[in-house]
């Protein structure tokens, strides 16, 4: 008599349980769809997509790894071993270069988050001062910044002419002076922006007495800064990094876009602007796929080597 | 504390502090005092000076935006929006120098520019025209002739060898009308759902980016919170595996989904419309993850208690978990409004019509028809801009609160 009883008990409690997850569903669906259908899909379609030659208008034709062999791949002619898209080349070589601002921007916000976390009256004014540039739109600033840089006209150059430079550098038309000059503007929004608040935090984080232990043993400030403060925010530097690492790789759109065109002769073309053209102005779909998948890899990647270099360097406290 | 600093200093090489008698302490003291003041003093000189050299490109941008269309393009640049000032003499405006001759100081008004130099005539102390032409300057270089810099075509000053300095004398004249100019300087046909006509561009442009940047932070606030919820307090198959999905496409790139979602939209035949826009900003695996880790950080006692009395899960969500989330939800509406009020690149991929354009884009556009008008281009900047920076200075704490919750607690 008793086993049915609990059987009956069982199954109520079954189908109480099943309710219980088609709520837990229905929370979920909006977002799980939209996650699906832009994410999830996306992922895997690029991945598709990267195999064919596609004009937006007509269908999608598989075309194998050919786009893999011309963006990758190298030809002999005439006994020079040219790459089948030199520019592709030349792209990534721009990109990694504005990366070498990264070095630039994590000392300036770690040195900037020391000097804001000193406890003095007014440090909010001032923190709110230098992050004011990481909230303007890109757009208005790469405009203020191209009106900085003009060269005859341009304020950058008045002032280097007041300081005895002869004849100042043609910024953004000089093949030279262009991705200088894009490092020098990312700086001007990245010192003070979000890297700083992060460095703020983590110094806030390490406990005083380990400065007060140093103090005692007669530790000089450089001391304090290279045997605590540094090993401590190694988290926060190696988040920094990573993060900066993603974002470099993806850089150079909206600079690109409103200021250089990509010139003067490609020199500011990042492999995101020459994604954009491809796939946007000159529709071949398939082949900016391709050069997406390289991006992606290629981030992931980095991301890998950051992890495993990182997993040495980085103390947790 | 304590115990640490003691043991500290027992382990250290530095001797324990020795009993000073009174005066050497205080000497001690006020030693210290003055390192501590001249150390707070070097760190107001630094960050003042980076503060302003982090300004002045703002404070550049609002002076070009004042300054006439005449005066933007001079060499040497003017640091402020000035004009010259002017006074009638012989029925023509002429510009006013102050001349100093030896330690003497009077006012002039340029008659012309010969080629043999300035032709001026000193004026009378309230402008009034006094004796005929007075003084002959030639248009000397600026500064000591040696450096070998020429003053260019429009200079504030002349130097001449024997110690007479000509001075421009400029007043403060913004102009205030360059962003009503700048407001109106493109029309739009037709523009936020064909409600406005021949209206002013950045008004349309204004309104898109308010109607879609609104609709984004909504939709990503009701989705990822619910979602959230989910994660954080339901009980459902493949919970875990799912939100490891979630955090795995965290890393994905942007740029990885973008020719796919275009494609899609396309063939739904949304692009160049609002939905494009919105449709794929509102669910974000972002705002699910931040939401997620704070509802975790709640108690649940609130809610057992609710569940006793009867509350099913979306009274729950709707009357506790919502209200106890506010800062979270701060953190997420100023991070997605920000991100979608400057998105660019996105807008720039499926918006054509100019109607339809949000400020970013809109903005953009304005930069074919007046390439060189820095003056208008500077003024639109500053709409554009504004009021993402009283948005930042008003949501300031969220705003760096959710940094710190979302950077480093994943």
């Amino acid at each position: 008599m008793a086993a049915p009883a609990q059987t009956v008990e069982g199954k109520r409690r079954a189908r109480a349980r099943r309710w219980e997850h088609l709520g837990a569903y229905l929370f979920l669906l909006p977002n799980l769809l939209g996650f699906l259908v832009f994410t999830l899909v996306p992922v895997a379609a690029v991945g598709l997509l990267a195999f064919t030659r596609w004009g937006v208008i007509d269908r999608p034709q598989w075309v194998g790894l050919r786009n893999f062999v011309r963006l990758l791949s190298f030809h002999s002619e005439a006994g020079h071993t040219t790459a089948n898209d030199p520019f592709f080349w030349q792209y990534l070589g721009n990109t990694v270069f504005l990366m070498l601002g990264l070095p630039l921007a994590v000392a300036g916000a770690l040195g900037l988050a020391l000097l804001l976390n000193q406890r003095l009256r007014g440090m909010v004014a001032y923190r709110t001062i230098f992050f004011l540039p990481a909230v303007c739109s890109p757009v208005a600033v790469a405009l203020l910044w191209k009106w900085i840089y003009a060269p005859d006209f341009g304020v950058l150059n008045y002032a280097l002419h007041m300081v005895g430079v002869a004849n100042p550098p043609q910024w953004l038309q000089s093949t030279t002076w262009a991705k200088p000059a894009f490092i020098l503007m990312g700086l001007w929004t990245g010192i003070g922006g979000y890297n700083c608040v992060l460095y703020l935090a983590g110094l806030q984080g390490i406990p005083a007495e380990l400065y007060e232990a140093a103090d005692l043993d007669g530790a000089g400030w450089w001391q304090k800064l290279r045997h605590i403060t540094w090993p401590l925010l190694s988290p926060t530097t190696f988040f920094i990094v990573v993060m900066g690492v993603i974002g470099g790789f993806q850089g150079g759109f909206t600079a690109a876009y409103m200021m250089t065109d990509g010139g003067p002769a490609g020199a500011t073309t990042t492999l995101m602007y020459y994604i954009y053209r491809m796939a946007f102005q000159w529709f071949e779909m398939g082949y900016a796929a391709a050069i997406a998948v390289v991006l992606f890899l290629l981030v992931f990647g980095f991301t890998l080597l950051n992890w495993y270099l990182g997993k040495r360097v980085v103390h947790y406290q | 504390m304590r115990q640490v600093a003691g043991k500290a200093a027992a382990i250290g090489a530095a001797p324990p502090p020795q009993p000073s008698p009174g005066g050497r302490r205080s000497e001690g003291r006020r030693q210290a005092k003055a390192r501590r003041w001249l150390v707070s003093a070097l760190c107001y000189l630094v960050l003042s000076l980076a503060g302003v050299t982090m300004l002045a490109p703002l404070l550049w941008m609002i002076s070009t935006s004042l300054k006439a269309p005449g005066r933007v393009l001079t060499f040497p640049p003017r640091w402020l929006p000035t004009e010259p000032v002017t006074v009638q003499v012989e029925g023509r405006p002429r510009e006013v120098v102050e001349v100093t001759h030896h330690g003497h100081r009077v006012r002039a008004a340029i008659m012309g520019v010969r080629p043999e130099g300035l032709v001026l005539r000193e004026l009378g102390r309230d402008n009034s025209k006094k004796t005929p032409l007075s003084l002959t300057l030639s248009q000397g270089e600026r500064g000591n002739a040696s450096s070998g810099r020429t003053a260019g075509a429009n200079p504030a000053e002349w130097v001449q060898p024997d110690d007479t300095r000509v001075r421009r004398l400029e007043r403060w004249a913004p102009h205030w009308e360059n962003y009503a100019q700048a407001w109106g300087a493109l029309k739009v046909e037709s523009g936020f759902f064909g409600l406005l006509h021949n209206a002013d561009g950045l008004l349309v442009f204004y309104l898109n980016s308010l109607f879609v940047a609104i609709m984004v932070t909504l939709g990503q606030v009701v989705t990822c919170s619910l979602a959230a919820y989910a994660f954080a307090r339901l009980h459902f198959p493949g919970r875990d595996k799912l939100f490891l999905a979630y955090l795995a496409t965290l890393m994905v790139p942007s740029v990885v989904t973008m020719i796919p979602v275009f494609a899609l939209l396309r063939r739904m035949s949304l692009t160049d419309t609002y939905w494009a826009l919105i449709l794929p900003g509102i669910f974000s695996a972002y705002g699910t993850f931040l939401l997620r880790q704070f509802f975790l950080t709640l108690p649940t006692e609130l809610e057992d208690a609710a569940k006793i009395d009867g509350a099913g899960r979306l009274t729950i969500y709707w009357r506790i978990i919502l209200p106890l989330s506010k800062p979270a939800l701060a953190t997420l509406v100023t991070f997605v409004f920000l991100h979608t009020w400057n998105d660019f690149m996105w807008p720039v991929i499926v918006i054509d019509d100019l109607g339809k354009k949000t400020l970013p884009i809109g903005l953009a556009h304005f930069q074919t028809p007046f390439l060189t008008e820095w003056h208008l281009l500077m003024a639109a900047s500053v709409i554009v801009m504004m009021p993402v920076l009283v948005v930042f200075v008003a949501g300031q704490r969220y705003f760096v609160r959710g940094l710190v919750l979302s950077g480093l607690k994943g």
